[in-house]
């Protein structure tokens, strides 16, 4: 208990310092793809649910934040609340749909309606169709306290995003909230006859998820400035899934190690063009076959091994 | 010239056909992916970048060797169902004890790597196939170009086809037993894992075979199955993957829906099929032909 601790306590030391020596814009972007990365382990991680449409909510949300800041021209909080509360609500409805069917059929209808919001945003008046939203602007937070369009300020607003999003996770991950998850996760049955209404936990997971998977879409708007089609894409949803994967799925800070990985990756292979796909692909494949708990997971497993 | 409800009948019999066309290859897809789950617990996320590589292979047959469409129609499927053997054989088999996701996620990356690799090699604008059987006939209610025909009842033929594959042939019985309890089949005899086998290629040669249909008709490019699949998806969940009949009804009736919502309210074309999927997620969670276990 104590190791964990010291990690966390040199993980967030580590966070504070990291804008010294790392490119902030870079750090934020990742930063956002943690927290999304995160939220959507949530879901599969621990309560068993295979979402591949989680980018519907990453990518809505960053044009709710844009148009709400642009358009109405009001403040950043109220972009961010707009992002977390319209992510949400699209969470309950798509939710309530999907939970209607289990297993590999969840991950095809939540697929299926993240095509059908990607299509509805090519269309959609206010998302800007294939130009995006551009230029939003960055405003200061707080009524004019926190200047923002300083890239060091921003970091550790993003930060204070971050740890606040993942704190959200880690306690409902250990609450009787997370228990009763866990339980439907093994075995659903079970859960059920024991008095639990297993959809409604089910369903509460996946608002929970799309609401802090919409914080995430909503600060990176909030970061870049734009809001685009990539975000609600197919793509997006595959990536999140490859994050988490990588990372370790069920290890609560596996997402944040695969996040920063492929972020990165993607960050260096910028020039490689197609090939970025391949790779990813490739990863996915190796992954598998061949190490299905993650960088975290196997890393864990090791330490075990080694001190049994 | 008479109007229906103030659409004009070129307008609507055009629309109709088209839908009939892209529910031809709803058809032929989900069909594949029918079989495939079935046999291997499975949902074969390659599919798409397999329908592309059917309509790539007859693309190359043609401009390197010469191959008349014909010929690739038989060809191809040939050539890509062989491919999708050897993709089982590798690293399909290590997965069939595992979670019904990690088969998912294992296609979904062969998917990105193939189409990445194709997208690499030729770009990812399209190359045109020649039209096999240039011009069309008047029907007196519309114009009907002959390979629009063609494919649609080609398509037909071959999903009847398949499915008195299945459920008429002994071979077909074999695989419906393997289905259902593959270690009491194994006990009578009969080499199950080779049955699997010959599925995953059936069904990738099936999607090949789409794909080489649809070659003269779209653009040959990398990405021509990427949303197709997505699409393909939400037609499995409407109908549900436990009848072949019901894939085929439920692949070619989409289509129309599509068509038809093309002719009377085009934003919502392209959005009508999920919302179907939302309607009868409310209705019937099943599926339409589905049963619920």
């Amino acid at each position: 208990m104590t190791a964990q601790r010291v990690g966390y306590a040199l993980l967030i030391v580590l966070a504070l310092v990291a804008p010294l020596f790392a490119y902030p814009v870079f750090l934020m972007k990742a930063l956002c793809f943690a927290l999304f990365a995160c939220a959507f382990n949530l879901l599969l991680g621990y309560a068993g649910l295979m979402s591949f449409g989680h980018a519907m909510f990453f990518g809505m949300a960053g044009y709710f934040y844009g148009h709400v800041v642009k358009a109405w021209d009001m403040a950043p909080e109220a972009g961010l609340l707009a992002g977390v509360a319209g992510a949400a609500l699209l969470g309950l409805v798509t939710g309530a749909l999907a939970i209607r069917r289990q297993g590999i059929y969840f991950a095809m209808i939540t697929l299926a309606f993240a095509q059908m919001v990607y299509f509805f945003c090519i269309q959609a008046p206010f998302t800007g169709g294939e130009d995006g939203l551009q230029g939003i602007p960055r405003k200061a937070l707080l009524g004019g306290l926190i200047p923002t369009k300083n890239d060091f300020v921003l970091y550790y607003v993003v930060l204070a995003i971050f740890l606040f999003g993942y704190g959200a996770i880690y306690r409902s991950i250990h609450s009787p909230f997370g228990q009763v998850l866990k339980a439907i996760r093994d075995n659903e049955q079970r859960a059920k006859s024991l008095g639990y209404e297993a959809d409604r936990y089910k369903l509460l997971a996946f608002v929970l998820s799309a609401a802090l998977a919409g914080l995430a879409g909503a600060t990176k708007a909030m970061v870049q400035q734009f809001a685009t089609l990539t975000d609600v894409a197919a793509g997006t949803s595959g990536e999140v899934v490859l994050m988490a994967l990588v990372g370790g799925l069920g290890t609560i800070i596996g997402p944040v190690v695969g996040a920063f990985i492929i972020v990165t990756m993607q960050n260096y292979l910028a020039s490689a063009g197609e090939f970025v796909l391949v790779i990813q692909g490739a990863i996915f494949v190796v992954i598998v076959l061949a190490f299905r708990k993650g960088v975290v997971g196997e890393l864990a497993d090791w330490w075990r091994r080694r001190r049994a | 010239m008479f109007e229906l409800l103030g659409i004009p009948p070129q307008a609507l019999f055009g629309q109709l056909l088209l839908g009939l066309i892209n529910g031809a290859f709803y058809a032929m897809l989900s069909l594949g992916l029918a079989v495939i789950f079935g046999m291997l617990n499975v949902i074969n996320f390659t599919h798409g970048a397999q329908y592309m590589m059917g309509a790539f292979a007859a693309w190359l047959l043609l401009g390197i060797f010469g191959v008349p469409f014909w010929v690739s129609l038989v060809l191809a499927p040939l050539i890509v169902g062989a491919f999708g053997v050897v993709l089982e054989k590798l690293l399909l088999k290590r997965i069939y004890h595992l979670d019904h996701l990690y088969g998912f996620l294992l296609t979904f990356g062969l998917a990105l790597v193939i189409e990445g690799l194709f997208q690499w090699k030729w770009g990812s604008s399209g190359a045109p196939y020649e039209n096999p059987i240039p011009g069309g006939g008047n029907l007196g209610f519309m114009f009907m170009p002959y390979y629009r025909g063609f494919v649609v009842v080609a398509a037909l033929v071959i999903c009847l086809a398949t499915w008195y594959g299945i459920e008429r042939t002994r071979l077909g019985a074999y695989l419906r037993a393997a289905t259902e309890n593959p270690a009491l089949v194994q006990a009578f005899g009969i080499n199950v894992p080779r049955l699997i086998t010959l599925t995953y290629g059936l069904g990738v040669g099936l999607a090949a075979l789409a794909g080489v249909l649809a070659a003269p008709i779209q653009q040959v490019s990398a990405l021509m199955g990427t949303s197709l699949v997505l699409v393909v998806f939400a037609v499995v969940v409407i109908g549900g993957m436990g009848s072949i009949m019901g894939s085929i009804v439920t692949g070619f009736g989409l289509g129309v829906v599509e068509g038809l919502t093309k002719v009377f309210y085009p934003p919502a074309s392209n959005t009508v099929i999920f919302v179907i999927m939302a309607i009868v997620l409310l209705i019937k969670p099943a599926g339409l032909f589905g049963q619920t276990k």
